[in-house]
């Protein structure tokens, strides 16, 4: 029957509809399923409808039918994450001593990968009995997001924190359901988007306008005059920003990809960029924000009637804003600061908008969101957000 | 096993089929499914579609999808220009008052209407809007389609193999992924290339084959290349190769020089970023 796999699969979040299974059956029942190879390809074609999920059907298909041990696969991004922690902490060392309690000069006996691991040893033995847990790291209230930055409020171990910080998610991914659905359904953000559409004529003339044919007629004194025209077709522009850095970004990540890949469907022209927490000098066209940079200033060339959706929780610290140089990766220099850069980009564009998946009641205790919120037209990222900021991308200016 | 030896397809003299897509293949036909083929350009997408139809022999049907066309424009057309010249000057043989007589089939109408049951490719479906997709779910699930104008039904009289291709890194909607078996072709290995060349070139050399392969998986491997070479220009390349009399394959493997370089990549910077790596390894 397989219905442990199956169900299996879709607790996962591959959507595998009843139908599908029930067509799987039927192949096992005509006999075009004989041995296990067959059916993990077959199945696969059958049940499996984007290349994006084939790794995973791999490694629960292994474990499965032959008891490999399963990872699980929403905890195999923490590493990546726990290094670039790491990598910041590097920069300080009292702090980084502080928090791992290794004495500063036996810092320098390990490497950053014995760091790492001594670090995620700490965290296990955290989630373990959290309940004393804001103790543990970085209780003086200097944030590790930032390498100058002061966190207003602090940093929490566990508990609810408003300034959402990086080890308080490390940690509670450990023990909350991770796989939860986001504020968004995936099918209503299609339904939303749609909606967002410049309609121009485009492509060569070749619908009959009805009307004007018979007016025209009428006029050549009833012999038959054709006026054909451009159909109209969807010609909007848009630039899509997301803050895929950070770990305060990390609950948004799933409703993040929806709207990305919505969007992707929907738009013909849409460029996207990625950044970490605030937009500098430069976005970046690759996802790890390594490889293709852009210049921000180069945004000038582009058709001021593009519409730009930006995508981000609009959460840190204030020196990443609105100080030159507070950007948190060490080694980059910056000419203007974030704000400069914010302000630039909504003059460049007509129409944009800022999505947040923060929830709205809690903007007003997170400063940077204020100050964001008074440059661009900021909605939250869930229906009804998402319907409005459609509509005020719609608006003619 | 199926059965049916008439309906299981095995590949041909020059497509190397990997069993794993032949298990695919031949239960989508068994299943009378629509079979979606996604990977990237050059992994044989469409070229299976004209495999599977030369090895059943059966005819096939190319549909190739535009980005302006209308899921209606595949069914069928009615040609309302033809009818209103012959209504004018009705000097030609048609019946005006007949709405059929102008209906033209489209490529899909013209599978259903085939006597014999025939390959349907439905060739790089992405381009189209999703409305396209949407529109062709009913047709394909019920193998019908009415034509408004007549009133009329049109069922297929054998269900058609239906092969969709699509190049697209998006997916395509969800109800009309529910209608179809999917299969990702991945790009081919080492091995696997070595047996698609051997299909296309039997006689050729090994140590020209070993050679140029090396040379065609390090330049797929240059970071920042736009468009990776795919088989289609391996091929063309090898083609190029066993032309030129000066050619050695030795100098492939000292990483002296590629030659025909613009036949392996086709965009200026990705040549100029090729050229000055190889220049590096000099």
């Amino acid at each position: 029957m397989f219905l442990d796999f199956y169900y299996l699969l879709r607790e996962y979040g591959i959507s595998i509809s009843p139908t599908a299974f029930l067509r799987l059956h039927k192949a096992l029942s005509m006999g075009l399923i004989n041995s296990l190879e067959d059916f993990y390809f077959i199945a696969r074609s059958i049940m499996i409808k984007s290349e994006k999920y084939f790794d995973l059907y791999d490694k629960i298909f292994a474990y499965s039918f032959k008891g490999v041990e399963f990872e699980d696969p929403f905890e195999l991004g923490i590493d990546k994450t726990l290094k670039a922690m790491l990598m910041d902490w590097l920069k300080d060392p009292v702090q980084l001593s502080e928090v791992l309690g290794i004495k500063p000069e036996d810092l320098k006996k390990y490497t950053p990968e014995e760091l790492v691991k001594y670090f995620l040893e700490r965290l296990k033995e955290q989630t373990e009995r959290h309940d004393g847990g804001n103790r543990w790291i970085g209780t003086g209230g200097t944030s590790p997001v930032g390498h100058s930055g002061f966190h207003p409020g602090g940093m929490r171990v566990g508990g609810r924190s408003r300034n959402k910080s990086a080890i308080k998610l490390a940690l509670e991914r450990r023990y909350k359901d991770y796989s939860q659905q986001g504020p968004l359904d995936s099918s209503q953000i299609g339904e939303a988007l749609r909606r967002l559409r410049n309609m121009v004529p485009a492509g060569p003339k070749e619908r009959i306008n009805i009307e004007k044919t018979i007016y025209e007629t009428v006029q050549n004194a009833g012999e038959i005059e054709l006026v054909f025209e451009r159909s109209v077709k969807d010609r909007l522009k848009v630039i899509l920003m997301i803050d895929n850095g950070g770990w305060s970004m990390d609950p948004y990540i799933e409703v993040c990809q929806t709207v990305f890949n919505y969007a992707h469907a929907q738009f013909k022209e849409l460029t996207t960029y990625f950044f970490h927490n605030c937009i500098y000098d430069r976005v970046w066209l690759d996802p790890q924000r390594r490889f293709k940079p852009f210049d921000v200033d180069d945004f000038v060339k582009k058709d001021p009637e593009t519409r730009l959706i930006i995508i981000g929780d609009a959460s840190m610290a204030p020196t990443e804003l609105l100080a030159k140089d507070g950007i948190i990766y060490f080694d980059e220099k910056q000419i203007k600061p974030g704000i400069e850069r914010l302000k630039f980009l909504r003059e460049t564009f007509k129409h944009s908008v800022w999505l947040n998946p923060v929830l709205i009641s809690e903007w007003q205790y997170i400063h940077t969101i204020r100050v964001i919120a008074e440059v661009f037209s900021m909605f939250e990222l869930t229906l009804d957000g998402l319907e409005r900021a459609v509509t005020h991308l719609m608006v003619k200016k | 096993m199926i059965k049916n030896d008439k309906t299981n397809f095995t590949g041909t003299s020059t497509y190397v089929l990997d069993p794993e897509l032949a298990k695919i293949v031949n239960v989508s036909i068994s299943l009378e499914m629509p079979l979606l083929l996604k990977g990237e350009p050059g992994t044989g997408k469409t070229l299976l579609a004209h495999a599977i139809a030369e090895n059943l022999k059966m005819p096939l049907i190319v549909l190739n999808v535009k980005s302006s066309m209308k899921a209606v424009d595949a069914l069928y057309q009615y040609d309302t220009l033809t009818r209103l010249n012959d209504s004018r000057f009705g000097d030609s043989k048609r019946d005006v008052s007949d709405i059929e007589e102008y209906i033209k089939m489209g490529k899909i109408g013209q599978s259903f209407k085939s006597f014999e049951r025939v390959v349907l490719l439905i060739d790089e479906i992405d381009k189209a809007d999703s409305d396209f997709q949407d529109d062709l779910l009913d047709v394909l699930d019920q193998m019908e389609f009415d034509i408004i104008e007549i009133d009329k039904t049109i069922k297929s009289k054998h269900r058609p193999i239906v092969i969709i291709t699509s190049n697209a890194k998006k997916d395509l909607s969800d109800p009309f992924l529910g209608r179809c078996n999917f299969h990702h072709i991945a790009f081919p290995d080492h091995d696997m290339m070595k047996k698609i060349i051997k299909a296309h070139f039997p006689d050729i050399n090994s140590r020209l084959a070993d050679a140029s392969l090396e040379a065609f998986y390090n330049l797929r491997q240059l970071p920042g290349i736009e468009k990776k070479p795919a088989t289609r220009e391996l091929i063309n390349w090898i083609r190029s190769l066993q032309i030129d009399p000066d050619f050695d394959p030795r100098d492939l493997k000292r990483k002296k020089e590629i030659p025909f370089l613009g036949v392996l990549l086709k965009k200026s910077p990705d040549y100029e970023l090729a050229q000055k790596r190889i220049y590096l390894y000099r």
